[in-house]
C-alpha cells in the first residue's frame, strides 16, 4: 500500500510533503521568531523568552505522553481532567507536605491511567471513547474533591513553581528533562520498540509475540502520570487548586502539538522533537497575535489552518 | 424436458489490475432453475468474476447479457435491483436494526400515511423466516441471533427481493450442520422457482450435494465446465489443482532435498484433537525433530487454522498441544513462541511485517527482551544478530535502517524468518512461505527450510504450491473440512495421492459412484 501511495503521487510533490511533515514545524517556529524579533517590540529579551517558555512547559509534558499514545494508534482526551484532578488532590493533601501530597496525585493518576488502558487493552474499547469517559468522570471526580477554587500557601510548591536554578526555571528544566527522557525511552527501550511496533501492525505485534496488553495499558499509565506532573506544575504556578478550569481544552493542544510535530495519527512514529516544537509552535503563534491586540479568536482560527497544514502533510505518507 | 430459459451469458470477460491478469476471456451460462457450482483455488478468479457479475467492479473486456439484454451495472445496487443477488460469507446486515427491518430493509412496507408499517412488516417477516427454519421474535435486534440464522436472514432478504440469480459466497462456512441441511432445503426450493443459483464452496460433499453444474476457474481462466455429475471428484480436485491424474513427475523442480529423515526421537510437538468452533474438528499433528511435516488439503479445509491454533494466535474450545512433552498454555502466542514454537504467518504484510519499522527492528522484534537488560536494549547485541541473520539468510536492503515495508516480498519473508530464528525455535509453522516471492527468493527460502529442518528443528508446512508441499515434505497430513482425512508417509508422498486423499478416493472405496449418486 504504502508502494501504491507513493507511485499515484508525483515524487517530488510526496517529497515536497514529507519534507514538511518532517521539518515544517521548525520552519515555522523560526519564521515565527524571525516575524516577531522583525516586527514585536521587547520581543528579543530574556524576561519574554522567560514567560513563554514557563507558558509552554505544561504543554510539551502533557504532550509528550500524548505522542506516546498516539504512537500506538490511540488517543487520550482524558489529559485534561487528570491535570485538574492533580490539582484537587494536591490542595487536598498538601497539609501533610508536599512529597505526601505529590505521592498520593500518583496514585491517583495511575489509577486514571490503569481504567484507561484496561478499557482500551483489555475491553476492547476504542481508545477515543474511553478515555472520553475518564475526561468527563475525571473532571467530575475533582470537583467533588476540590468544589471550587482554593488558595494555595505552601513555601515549597511555590518555589517548585516559580523558582529556578541559574536563572532557568524549574518548570522548563523539568519539561525538558522528561523530552529527554521520554525520548530514550522511545529510542532505547523495549517498551519504546514494542509500543511503535504495536502501534504500526497490532496483528503483527501479536503474532510476533509482544505483550500487547501490558504495553498498552503502560502507555496510559505514563500519559496519565505526564499529564498530573503538568496539573502540579500549573497549580504550583498558580498558587492556587482549580479544578473547574485547569487544563480545559488541554487535551486538544496536546494533540495539536503531536500531530503539527510529524506524529502520524496512525500510529507506528513517534517525534518526541518535533511534538516539543510543535507545542512551542502553538505558544508562538498565540503570543504573537495576542502581542498585536488580536482577538483570541484569531488565535482559534490560526491554530485551526496549522492544524490542516500538518495534517495536510500528513496525507502524504498516508497509512501503509 | 424443454430446456429451461438461460438467464445469464457471459461471453468473453476479462480484468486486469496492475500486473495481474484476474480474470481472462471467462465465459459463464446460467439457466432458470440451475444450481452452478464456481470453484477454484486461491486467485483463481471466483471473487473477481462475482464482482463483474455483481456491479462491483467493470469488466476490461467481455459480455454479460442479463435475461436477453446486455447490461452493464455500475453499483452492486443496480445488480440487486435487476434481480442478481449476493450472500457473502460475511453477513452484510445491519446488526443493530431489527430482524424485520433488515428483511425489508429498502422496500419497507408503508401504510396510507407514508409511515413504515411495522405491523405489517413483522407479519410477513416471521411468515417468511418460518419458511427458512429460523423461529425468532423478529422484534429482536439482528446481531441478537446466531451466525446461522444471521445467514438465513440474509438469504431470504436476497430472495425475497425477487432476484432472479442467487449468488452464494461459501454460505456454509458459519452453518451448523443442521442449519446446513435448511440452506439446501431453501436452495432446492429456489431451483423449483426456477431462480439460478450461483454456488462458491470448497466442500466437495456439498457441491455434490446440491448442484447440477460446474464452472472450474484457475489461474483466471475457464478450465471445465459441464454437469457436475460427469466429473468425479478426482477428476474435480486434479482439474481444480491444475494437475494431470498420474502424470510422471519430474523430481527436482523445487530446491529441496527432502532426504532429511527424523531422527526416531519422540515428537518435538504435538497437538491433539484441537478443535475451534466451525473450523477445526478433532485435528491432531506430531511433528518430530529434523522432520517436515506437509498440511495437504483444498483452500478452507483448516491448514492455516491449525497453524494459528497450535501458535496460540487462535483461541480453541478443546484440545492440547505439547512441546517436546510440556504442554503448552491455549490462546497464548507469547507462551508458544517461549514454548519455541514460531509461526509464519500466511498473510505476510498484515499480519507479519511491521511495514513501518526498519530491517533492524523487525529482525530483533520477537528477540528484543532477551537483548535487552532492565528494559534497556543493548544496541550491540542487535547489531550483531541483526547483521548475522542479514548475512546468513541473504537479506537485500539497502540499509538495516530500511523500512520493511519497500523491500520485495521474497526480502519481507525473508526478515520473518531472520525475527523467528532469532529465538532459536524448536518448531516453525510456516504458512504459505513462498507465496507471491520470486523465483530466486523461493528457491533459497525452500534451501533454508531445507537446512533448518537437517539441523533437528522441527517444520510443519503449508503450501498451496503442490510441488513444494510433496518435495518439501516427509509425511503429508491431508485435512478437509477442518478434520484430518489421511495422512501420506515415505512413498505415499505423492501429488497423485494427495488428490486422492482430498477427494475422498482411497482405493478401498469407489469414490466415482459415490459421487454421481446426488446428481
Amino acid at each position: 500500500m504504502a508502494e501504491a501511495a507513493v507511485k499515484t503521487v508525483p515524487l517530488d510533490k510526496a517529497r515536497a510533503l514529507q519534507w514538511l511533515q518532517t521539518y515544517g514545524v521548525y520552519a515555522g517556529v523560526a519564521l515565527l521568531l524571525i516575524v516577531n524579533i522583525a516586527i514585536t517590540p521587547h520581543f528579543l529579551s530574556a524576561e519574554n523568552f522567560r514567560t513563554q517558555a514557563v507558558q509552554v512547559a505544561p504543554v510539551i509534558i502533557v504532550a509528550l505522553g500524548m505522542a506516546l499514545v498516539i504512537g500506538t494508534e490511540g488517543v487520550d482526551l482524558s489529559v485534561g481532567a487528570v491535570m485538574a484532578l492533580a490539582a484537587s488532590v494536591t490542595a487536598l493533601y498538601l497539609g501533610y507536605g508536599l512529597v505526601p501530597a505529590l505521592l498520593v496525585v500518583a496514585v491517583f493518576a495511575a489509577v486514571v491511567g490503569l481504567a484507561n488502558g484496561a478499557l482500551v487493552a483489555l475491553v476492547g474499547v476504542q481508545p477515543i471513547v474511553a478515555t472520553l469517559a475518564l475526561m468527563v468522570g475525571g473532571r467530575g471526580v475533582a470537583l467533588v474533591l476540590l468544589p471550587q477554587l482554593e488558595d494555595l500557601r505552601n513555601p515549597q510548591l511555590a518555589s517548585l513553581g516559580s523558582g529556578d536554578v541559574l536563572g532557568i526555571p524549574y518548570l522548563i528544566l523539568i519539561a525538558a528533562v522528561l523530552a529527554l527522557l521520554v525520548a530514550f525511552v522511545v529510542r532505547r527501550t523495549t517498551f519504546g520498540r514494542q509500543l511503535l511496533a504495536i502501534g504500526d501492525s497490532r496483528p503483527a505485534a501479536q503474532l510476533a509475540g509482544l505483550p500487547v496488553r501490558r504495553v498498552l495499558i503502560l502507555v496510559y499509565v505514563v500519559s496519565a502520570l505526564l499529564a498530573a506532573v503538568a496539573g502540579v506544575l500549573a497549580t504550583a504556578r498558580l498558587q492556587a487548586s482549580d479544578p473547574t478550569s485547569l487544563g480545559n481544552l488541554m487535551e486538544l493542544s496536546a494533540i495539536t502539538a503531536v500531530v503539527v510535530g510529524g506524529t502520524p495519527l496512525t500510529g507506528g512514529r513517534v517525534n518526541i522533537a518535533g511534538t516539543v516544537a510543535g507545542a512551542v509552535l502553538i505558544q508562538l503563534l498565540t503570543a504573537t497575535l495576542i502581542k498585536h491586540d488580536l482577538p483570541p479568536s484569531w488565535t482559534q482560527i490560526a491554530q485551526a489552518v496549522v492544524i490542516v497544514a500538518a495534517v495536510y502533510a500528513a496525507r502524504g505518507r498516508g497509512k501503509r | 424436458m424443454a430446456p429451461p430459459a438461460e438467464v445469464l451469458a457471459v461471453r468473453g470477460l476479462s480484468k486486469t489490475f496492475p500486473g495481474v491478469r484476474a480474470l481472462d476471456d471467462v465465459d459463464l451460462t446460467l439457466h432458470a432453475g440451475e444450481v452452478h457450482a464456481l470453484i477454484g483455488e486461491n486467485g483463481a478468479g471466483k471473487s473477481t468474476l462475482i464482482k463483474l457479475l455483481t456491479g462491483v467492479y467493470r469488466p476490461d473486456a467481455g459480455d454479460i447479457v442479463f435475461q436477453g439484454r446486455p447490461v452493464s451495472f455500475a453499483t452492486p445496487l443496480e445488480a440487486q435491483k435487476a434481480g442478481i443477488s449476493t450472500i457473502y460469507q460475511e453477513v452484510n446486515l445491519i446488526p443493530l436494526l431489527s430482524v424485520a427491518r433488515n428483511l425489508f430493509l429498502g422496500r419497507e412496507p408503508r401504510n396510507r400515511f407514508g409511515l413504515l408499517d411495522f405491523a405489517r412488516m413483522n407479519r410477513e417477516a416471521e411468515e417468511t423466516l418460518r419458511g427458512y427454519g429460523v423461529r425468532v421474535d423478529v422484534r429482536r435486534p439482528l446481531r441478537s441471533l446466531g451466525v446461522g440464522a444471521q445467514q438465513m436472514v440474509a438469504l431470504a432478504r436476497a430472495v425475497a427481493s425477487e432476484a432472479r440469480i442467487v449468488i452464494m459466497d461459501e454460505p456454509t462456512s458459519s452453518l451448523e450442520p443442521r442449519e446446513v441441511e435448511t440452506l439446501f432445503s431453501v436452495i432446492r426450493r429456489l431451483r423449483d422457482e426456477g431462480i439460478a443459483v450461483v454456488y462458491v464452496s470448497h466442500r466437495l460433499d456439498e457441491l455434490y450435494a446440491v448442484c447440477d453444474t460446474v464452472t472450474v476457474l484457475r489461474d483466471g481462466r475457464r478450465v471445465h465446465h459441464g454437469r457436475l455429475a460427469d466429473l468425479d471428484r478426482l477428476s474435480l480436485v486434479s482439474t481444480m489443482l491444475g494437475r494431470e491424474l498420474g502424470e510422471v513427475r519430474s523430481e527436482g523442480l523445487t530446491k529441496f532435498t527432502g532426504d532429511h529423515h527424523a531422527t526416531d526421537s519422540r515428537p518435538v510437538l504435538e497437538a491433539t484433537d484441537l478443535t475451534v468452533p466451525h473450523q477445526l474438528h478433532g485435528v491432531s499433528v506430531s511433528i518430530r525433530p529434523g522432520e517436515v511435516v506437509g498440511l495437504g488439503g483444498l483452500l478452507g479445509s483448516g491448514r492455516t487454522e491449525t497453524a494459528k491454533a497450535i501458535s496460540g494466535a487462535l483461541p480453541t474450545s478443546s484440545g492440547r498441544v505439547t512441546v517436546a512433552g510440556v504442554p503448552l498454555r491455549g490462546g497464548s502466542t507469547p507462551a508458544a513462541i517461549r514454548a519455541g514454537v514460531s509461526l509464519l504467518p500466511e498473510d505476510r504484510k498484515s499480519e507479519g511485517i511491521v511495514p513501518g519499522l526498519s530491517v533492524r527492528e523487525n529482525i530483533s522484534l520477537a528477540v528484543l527482551p532477551r537483548l535487552s537488560r532492565f528494559g534497556l536494549v543493548s544496541e550491540a547485541r542487535v547489531d550483531s544478530i541483526v547483521n548475522t541473520f542479514i548475512e546468513r539468510l541473504r537479506i537485500k536492503a539497502s540499509s538495516p535502517q530500511q523500512k520493511v515495508g519497500e523491500l520485495s516480498g521474497g526480502n519481507q519473508q525473508k526478515v520473518l524468518l531472520a525475527r523467528w530464528l532469532a529465538m532459536n525455535p524448536k518448531v516453525l509453522l510456516l504458512d504459505e512461505p513462498t507465496r507471491g516471492i520470486d523465483v530466486g527468493a523461493k528457491a533459497e527460502v525452500q534451501k533454508l527450510v531445507d537446512e533448518l529442518a537437517a539441523d533437528g528443528l522441527g517444520v510443519l508446512l503449508i503450501s498451496s504450491d503442490l510441488e513444494e508441499l510433496i518435495e518439501g515434505s516427509d509425511r503429508v497430513v491431508v485435512l478437509k473440512d477442518g478434520a484430518v482425512v489421511g495422512e501420506l508417509t515415505g512413498d505415499e508422498v505423492t501429488e497423485d495421492k494427495l488428490m486422492r486423499t482430498i477427494a475422498g478416493d482411497t482405493p478401498e472405496r469407489d469414490a466415482v459412484g459415490e459421487a454421481a449418486t446426488d446428481g
